[in-house]
């Protein structure tokens, strides 16, 4: 294929719908901009340089490149979406660099990929002393990526047509992305929007109830809901010294780890109906429970905290924002003994639901692969058995299963060899593993010099780097990412 | 329109394409079969539902409650007509469509009545398919034949050809050599391309014209295209499935038919059903037996079967042996463009013919019906004028028609008007109307609609 083909066929097209992300993306720096003027702070001229920087040449070569537009397929889909993804943190990191003086583009990035992952981890400290303007940039940002840009894109701009169920399957989480909510793409696209800008306006209205000024409740309500961890303070929740804020982030935590399909069909029915038919919300719910109150009896025999009361609230709030891949904290859960914290970096990988904002394999894959072992040990007793693969009603085609397998099979091949990196860059083995971990599930602070009481800054522009690999992969579940490096990918 | 499409066949897929494909329209299609709609929600933007279409639960799925219109499409009429009455007694659902193609039930229009089964209008694609084929058969020369009013006005294709009157002349010579008789050309296809049909437009050879005209004025209007063939004497049809029994059934009292059939036991019930058709069982793409049931003398041949591309093979084998004007039936719009004005005279695709009949519920304003043309890219309407609306009491050159679209023929109670600039419109007119981009659509629709 020569040259000029492929950037008649497939380059400028996609670049000229990446370019309307672009100019609807660099549109989005206006509201910290505003900000920025109310408060006079020093956020100012970083959002009006970027903007206008990004804004005008995204212009002029959207509208350049405007006759090639064409139908989108398969292929131009995927490579829409992970483009998207590497792009978009880049011009988001330019407020970054120009607000925060001596601020290199790796920390920069780092930032932002964190950000809109959702991933929560921060190279960035003295967050009590930011510009709010900046601070509410990677809180906005963790909101946007939370429910997904391309998501929102598919909602909001018309440009995507037929391609944006393409879009919309190669950015959504979970092995079936086929189930829509309303017949058109672009409407289910808005429904979740809705109930997810919903759910976040309760939090921030509960937020305030329990005593948080606007600023840090809309900022913790955002970085809640999208499972994203940022905080506005470098002692995270613990600044705060409140145990309703502590439950109120814990509840919504929660809410936002399960598929926001069923919140809808919630709020349509108006009743705990969907929640209770969820099998992946319910399975959530059991494991949390087990989970913290299993931990809180650990932690008070191994006598970490004096009394169990004391170990359940910090048990419980730790746990479950490590678990649902959000990433806040409120003690240094580092220096616990070390069975609690891997625990919960083992929970990372499995909790959340398929269609919530948070990481790792997802409840509905980890439930698939449990019923299918079933299945594989029941067999060795019966071998002509015929046994369906069923998580709660619905039954598990064969194909999905082996879906399921291979992406499990990728998703851990990716953990291993991140983590090899890594320690041959000289990082010690719970430091690697947990940075990987915490990266890859989106969730945000690891152990060792990665713990909740310090910052990734302390690592190298190398581990950096591979961290933000492990994030990127981590949102677009692997395989969006990984085909696009495929030879087959590039083959007409 | 909140749409629900029942069935992922055939007629099913192409029904959830056409409406998908109009940006007003949400369509939720149900089927038995996943993957069927699996790879049917991989190329429109549509929501599938698996299951069967009759059951409550999963029309509920589909969202029954608040859908506008149901269009049961499968395999089994029991089926259809048993969803459009659960539709009906469950949801109130306003508009119900059913396929039902056994004669047993459509023969008794009480049946769908009042008090009857709840369905509003029932299509049955072979029947429609069948009329098509007749009209095509009793125009020779015809590429396609469409019904306006009670089949009072028709809107013809036709291929001119050198020896018409018309061809290498100016449009408006036609008037000026049948003072008489009133016809409107709506479109002209040039090389597959539409071209604005003017006074000094010049007819070329191979062009595709459309015209429109009172049922009785066709064949003269066809004669200046085209040298008129002659009324079809023998018939052969290929495949004697449902149409192609259908089709012997409904011409061989006037004509000759031979029908060959592939299956021995289905060819020896189709003679026991027809009469005077003579049955074959053989392939219809087999050189000899062509030649020895003397297809060089046949007017036309149709090729019928369930496989299209049999159908293509042996309607092109036919043309090359001899037979005048051939026929296939062609379900791919693909394979259709490839071989139609080529290999084939004409193909017949039975979605587009089916569509019209759905199209036409689909349509906003009140609209008496739609004709799908060129593969769905060009829409034929005929709407009804209320007062009150942008059309009525307007002079046809006042009224400001979006791009592509002409006016071509009013129906004023029993008479039938060709529209010129000066003809005014009144109340309770049938306007019937050629659209070239079917994209415009919408802005058709506004014309009927009051206000």
């Amino acid at each position: 294929m020569s040259v000029a083909t492929a950037l008649r066929t497939t380059i400028l097209p996609i670049s000229n719908i990446l370019a309307a992300l672009v100019m609807g993306f660099s549109g989005m720096m206006l509201v910290p901009l505003v900000l920025a003027f109310v408060e006079r702070d020093a956020g100012q001229p970083g959002f009006g340089d970027a903007a206008l920087t990004v804004f005008l040449p995204a212009v002029a070569y959207w509208l350049l490149t405007r006759r090639f537009r064409r139908e989108l397929k398969v292929r131009d889909g995927i490579l829409l979406v992970t483009v998207a993804w590497v792009l978009l943190p880049a011009v988001a990191a330019m407020p970054l660099m120009i607000g925060i003086p001596g601020l290199h583009f790796t920390d920069a990035y780092f930032e932002t990929v964190s950000g809109i992952t959702t991933t929560g981890a921060t190279v960035l400290s003295g967050l009590d002393h930011l510009p709010p303007s900046l601070n509410f940039w990677r809180h906005f940002l963790n909101w946007v990526g939370g429910m997904g840009i391309i998501v929102l894109a598919v909602a909001v701009l018309p440009l995507l047509g037929v391609g944006g169920m393409q879009l919309y399957r190669a950015e959504t989480p979970g092995p079936m992305k086929d189930s829509k909510l309303t017949p058109r793409i672009a409407h289910t696209a808005k429904a979740l929007w809705y109930v997810y800008a919903g759910i976040t306006l309760a939090c921030v209205l509960a937020l305030l109830a329990a005593g948080m000024n606007w600023f840090d409740a809309i900022c913790h309500a955002f970085s809640a809901l999208s499972l994203g961890g940022f905080s506005t303070h470098d002692a995270n929740v613990a600044w705060f010294h409140s145990l309703p804020i502590e439950v109120i982030l814990t509840v919504f935590q929660v809410i936002a780890a399960m598929n926001f399909a069923t919140h809808f069909m919630a709020v349509r029915e108006r009743s705990f109906a969907p929640l209770l038919r969820d099998s992946q919300a319910m399975a959530l719910l059991r494991i949390l429970a087990i989970s913290c109150v299993g931990i809180a009896l650990f932690l008070t025999l191994e006598g970490t905290y004096p009394d169990f009361w004391t170990s359940l609230r910090h048990a419980t709030f730790n746990l479950v924002t490590i678990a649902t891949d959000c990433g806040y904290s409120t003690q240094d859960f580092g220096r616990w003994p070390l069975f609690a914290p891997m625990w919960m970096l083992f929970l990372s990988c499995v909790t959340c639901s398929a269609g919530s904002t948070g990481g790792g394999i997802k409840m509905i894959r980890t439930l698939v692969l449990a019923k299918s072992s079933l299945r594989e040990m029941v067999g060795i007793l019966h071998p002509n058995i015929e046994m369906p693969v069923r998580v709660g009603s619905t039954i598990i085609s064969n194909q999905v299963v082996l879906s399921v397998l291979g992406f499990v099979f990728l998703y851990f091949m990716s953990i291993v060899a991140l983590t090899l990196i890594l320690l041959a860059t000289g990082l010690d083995l719970t430091s690697s593993i947990s940075a990987i971990l915490a990266c890859i599930n989106n969730a945000g602070p690891g152990l060792g010099v990665v713990g909740p009481a310090t910052t990734y800054a302390a690592l190298g522009d190398v581990q950096k780097w591979v961290c933000i690999v492990a994030m990127l992969l981590g949102r677009l579940e692997v395989f969006s990412l990984l085909v696009v490096f495929t030879p087959a990918f590039w083959r007409k | 329109m909140k749409i629900i499409v029942i069935g992922a066949g055939q007629v099913g897929r192409a029904a959830a394409y056409y409406l998908a494909r109009e940006e007003a329209n949400e369509v939720t299609v149900i089927d038995v079969n996943d993957e069927l709609l699996r790879d049917l929600q991989d190329r429109i933007d549509i929501r599938t539902v698996s299951g069967n279409g009759a059951y409550p639960a999963i029309l509920e799925a589909a969202g029954a409650a608040k859908a506008d219109m149901l269009v049961a499409l499968t395999n089994s009429d029991e089926v259809n007509m048993l969803a459009c009455q659960v539709a009906h007694c469950l949801y109130g659902t306003p508009t119900k469509i059913a396929r039902v193609r056994a004669a047993e039930y459509a023969a008794r229009p009480k049946l769908f009545g009042q008090g009857g089964i709840a369905v509003d209008v029932w299509v049955s694609p072979e029947q429609l398919v069948t009329e098509y084929i007749e009209r095509l058969i009793e125009f020779p020369g015809a590429l396609q034949v469409l019904d306006f009013a009670d089949g009072r006005v028709r809107l013809v294709g036709v291929r001119a050809l050198k020896g018409g009157f018309l061809v290498g002349q100016q449009l408006k010579a036609l008037r000026e050599h049948i003072p008489r008789t009133d016809a409107r050309v709506a479109a002209i296809y040039r090389k597959g391309r539409s071209i604005k049909p003017e006074g000094n437009t010049v007819i070329e050879d191979g062009d595709e014209v459309f015209f429109m005209a009172a049922r009785r004025d066709i064949p003269l209007v066809m004669s200046e295209m085209r040298k008129l063939g002659e009324k079809v004497k023998r018939v052969v049809i290929a495949g004697g499935g449902n149409i192609g029994l259908r089709l012997a059934r409904a011409l061989e009292r006037d004509t000759q038919v031979r029908l060959i059939e592939r299956d021995a036991r289905r060819a020896r019930r189709v003679s026991e059903i027809l009469s005077s058709t003579i049955v074959l069982n053989g392939d219809a793409a087999d050189e000899e037996l062509l030649i020895e049931e003397n297809i060089d003398d046949a007017d036309v041949f149709c090729a019928l079967t369930n496989a299209e591309e049999a159908n293509i093979l042996s309607a092109m084998l036919a043309k090359r042996l001899g037979a005048n004007t051939v026929m296939a039936l062609i379900n791919r719009p693909a394979y259709a463009e490839l071989v139609e004005s080529g290999a084939i005279d004409i193909a017949i695709s039975p979605q587009t013919i089916t569509m019209g009949a759905l199209l036409e519920h689909v349509r906003r304003g009140d609209v008496a019906r739609v004709h799908s043309l060129r593969r769905g890219a060009a829409e034929a309407i005929e709407g009804i004028v209320h007062s009150g609306t942008k059309v009525a009491g307007r002079r046809v050159e006042n009224i400001s028609l979006p791009e592509g679209t002409t006016i071509g023929a009013v129906v004023r109670g029993d008479a039938v008007l060709i529209a010129h600039h000066d003809t005014i419109i009144q109340a309770d007119d049938h306007l019937i109307l050629f659209l070239t981009d079917k994209r415009q659509v919408e802005a058709v629709e506004k014309l009927f609609q009051p206000g």
